[in-house]
């Protein structure tokens, strides 16, 4: 089934050359181009969100000052959790490779509503500008959950950073509820629901995340904006207010946010680990019932992140047990994976070294956060960097490894060119090092006492904070590395042709890059998207 | 057959392109129904701490008015319904008429509030820090009055949005573009309406009678 070099042709007309000008990409309404626009905002995003992060750990090289002062420090890590959560995390899978495939993977010409689509980036970019504004005029220093009664009352400049956020809101319900309709409405003709491809399952997981918790989000961020302007006193309790009733509400919204970001990379990495593996995906039923049930379940977490807050013992008690629900559908996830591996033909490439750190980092991750959901753990470990390093581990690590898993296996399919393997693994390996030569001190650090978000801490921790910054280091390097091979593959790399991974997925049957309105003729479904056996044809007569 | 005009390109039929517009607005209104949620949580907070605050709060709301309020809006479902009626039997002109009717409830509503508004900023019944209604002295009134603010100023938010739809649904009306064939974005532009109306239905009850 693999391709053989004779094969490897570049389409003549395709999506990226059907209009030159900037007009045709600007008003486009095809998704996979705004795709594209997505996947350049959502980079420099995240290389934002990357540098803050850089310069907050370089402070933190010596105890004390190092070159920035103490408020600056805390608009850095304020900004830093702002556009890396709404700004490069929660887009990030979704609005790039969720927009690009799901109308191929569901055999459409399109998303259901393409001028919603279009509608959709413009809003997440004049939210970006909002929060921008914001930044240039001093930033917040709340942190990026904004509590209660600090932010109605710092003199930071917040109101606009709220907004921003607000606004991307709309951006995020909109893109939802496209992927919902377009999954339920416009499958083609012999794709059933049991024949969806694992990636659009946990898109429709993520959309239905997106769709009921923004909305939540979207008011309560705007109640703490009234709150700072002009003082009605919701939450002060002053005026009877309740600031823990903010948290409940910011957390009913940012619990299950926490699935948005990981949910679309576990249908990436159902995606590839069956391609890698070149096997049937085991366990299709598990695995797609698996990712509604933490959509489902997601929603009845949020208390586990007020255990010292002032809720009852009982409802701590009830969240925590109720948080480790989801490490049961996870570990089933987690279980099928390895299943699929297991007796696979596996090839070393790029998205499975990927795949490999995800299964790492899910699995450790997961397990700290069962960890912190026992509620006398938790106790002990609230608000200090092994909190830090458990979230950056599941929400960032496993997301990451999702997002660069499905950047190397789609790459080829996108833009229709190979990029230099031996680069890629390279990149991987220090991406994945770094990224535990990161957060492994930080775990130290947090069980020693280090709260997070201080910008001073005593001497003695000053060995851990140094591997800390020396292995972010590492991790940007390797960023680096992948801009640089990636960019000089867009123009100098092999054609890859249709198919370079032999996948059986339903995107690859289309050329690479697809035409503007997806296939050269609509597709028929015959088999599912992970079947990698022949079916036996006895009952065919000859 | 349909003119080939009211299908967009994406689409195989136009069976598809409706079951798509209905399900986004069904999922949609579901997203409106959560923003509310919110601002109900905090009520359903702030009231069992301040019993005796909403109490007062709500006996010093105007029922009556708010009564009428109720009445002008279910009459303008009702126009609505009938205004799908009638575009799905192609008469332009009646669908339009009942169409501008219901925007006008809308706007009466809006009126009606209004007034309310305006009373209440002459007392000096209002949110946090603003409150100065020397009448009404107890712990938690001013929340009181900050909910019904919020709840009822988001809730009038979406009447004027919903009134505008309505207003720019009879300007197609007029043009004929509504047929037995094509009658969708009446229905979709009524059930957003009717979501509007809904949650005025429990906004009423929890603000001004309980």
């Amino acid at each position: 089934m693999s391709p053989s070099a004779a094969e490897a042709i570049f389409p003549e007309h395709h999506y990226l050359n059907a209009g030159t000008t900037a007009r045709s990409w600007l008003l486009t309404t095809d998704h996979k181009r705004i795709g594209l626009m997505y996947m350049i905002a959502v980079l420099v995003s995240l290389l934002l969100g990357g540098i803050f992060a850089l310069l907050l750990r370089f402070e933190h090289l010596t105890p004390g000052p190092t070159y920035i002062d103490a408020i600056t420090y805390n608009r850095l890590f304020t900004l830093h959790g702002v556009i890396m959560v709404w700004f490069f995390l929660i887009p990030s899978i979704p609005s790039i490779f969720g927009n690009f495939f799901i109308p191929i993977m569901v055999g459409a010409k399109d998303v259901a509503f393409p001028r919603l689509n279009l509608a959709s980036f413009y809003i997440y970019m004049f939210g970006a500008a909002f929060t921008l504004w914001g930044m240039i005029h001093g930033g917040a220093d709340t942190g990026w959950t904004f509590y209660t009664p600090y932010s109605t009352t710092t003199t930071t400049v917040v109101i606009p950073i709220l907004l921003g956020i607000f606004i991307l809101g709309f951006s995020t319900i909109l893109t939802g509820i496209n992927f919902i309709v377009t999954i339920h409405t416009m499958r083609g003709p012999g794709l059933t629901w049991m024949r969806l491809p694992l990636f659009v399952w946990a898109i429709y997981g993520t959309s239905i995340i997106q769709v009921l918790a923004t909305p939540v989000l979207g008011l309560t961020l705007l109640l703490i904006a009234v709150e700072h302007a002009f003082g009605f006193g919701l939450f002060d309790p002053a005026r009877g207010g309740d600031p823990i009733l903010f948290q409940h509400l910011f957390w009913f919204y940012s619990h299950p946010a926490v699935y948005i970001m990981i949910l679309p990379a576990m249908g990436v990495i159902s995606e590839t680990v069956s391609a890698a593996a070149r096997k049937n995906i085991f366990g299709y039923r598990a695995v797609a019932y698996s990712s509604l049930g933490i959509a489902f379940v997601g929603f009845f977490t949020w208390g586990h992140h007020m255990f010292v807050a002032g809720q009852s013992v009982f409802d701590a008690g009830a969240f925590g047990v109720l948080s480790m629900f989801v490490g049961i559908f996870t570990s089933i996830k987690v279980f099928t994976w390895v299943g699929t591996l297991y007796r696979g033909a596996i090839r070393f490439t790029t998205p499975f070294a990927y795949i490999c750190g995800f299964l790492y980092f899910l699995v450790f991750g997961g397990m700290t956060g069962i960890a912190v959901a026992t509620v006398s753990l938790d106790v002990h470990w609230h608000d200090t960097y092994f909190v830090v390093a458990h979230f950056h581990f599941i929400m960032v690590g496993a997301a990451l490894m999702g997002f660069l898993a499905a950047l190397h296996y789609w790459f080829p399919k996108m833009f229709g060119r190979l990029y230099h393997e031996g680069w890629g693994l390279v990149a991987a390996t220090l991406i994945i090092l770094g990224f535990n030569a990161t957060f492994i001190p930080q775990f130290l650090l947090g069980n020693m006492g280090m709260p997070r978000r201080y910008y001073n801490y005593p001497e003695r921790f000053q060995t851990l904070h140094v591997a800390s910054t020396a292995g972010s280091t590492l991790l940007f390097f390797g960023f680096v590395i992948i801009f640089i091979y990636l960019a000089l593959a867009l123009k100098y790399g092999r054609v890859a042709g249709r198919n370079p991974w032999g996948s059986r997925g339903f995107e690859w049957d289309t050329p690479s890059p697809p035409p503007t309105h997806n296939f050269e003729q609509l597709p028929v479904f015959t088999h599912g998207p992970h079947e990698y056996q022949e079916v036996p044809e006895v009952s065919r007569v000859a | 057959m349909l003119p080939e005009s009211h299908v967009a390109e994406h689409f195989a039929n136009i069976q598809v392109q409706r079951q798509a517009a209905r399900l986004g607005m069904w999922t949609f209104l579901a997203t409106e129904i959560l923003l509310f949620g919110g601002l109900f949580a905090a009520y359903a907070e702030y009231r069992s701490l301040f019993h005796e605050a909403f109490l007062l709060g709500a006996r010093h709301l105007d029922a009556i008015m708010a009564a009428v309020e109720t009445v002008v809006l279910i009459t303008g479902s009702f126009a609505v319904v009938m205004a799908l009626h009638y575009a799905k039997s192609s008469r332009a002109g009646m669908a339009r008429l009942c169409l501008l009717a219901a925007a006008a409830t809308g706007f009466v509503f809006l009126a009606l509030h209004g007034v309310e508004y305006f009373h209440h900023f002459k007392e000096g019944a209002l949110p946090g820090k603003y409150y100065s209604f020397a009448e009404l002295r107890v712990t938690g009134i001013s929340l009181f009055f900050a909910l019904y603010f919020l709840m009822t100023g988001l809730h009038s938010l979406h009447v004027l949005v919903g009134a505008g739809v309505l207003v720019w649904l009879a300007r197609r009306a007029l043009s004929g573009q509504f047929s037995g064939q094509h009658y969708h974005p009446v229905e979709l532009g009524g059930l957003y309406w009717h979501l509007v109306d809904l949650i005025w239905i429990f906004l009423f009850p929890l603000l001004y009678l309980v």
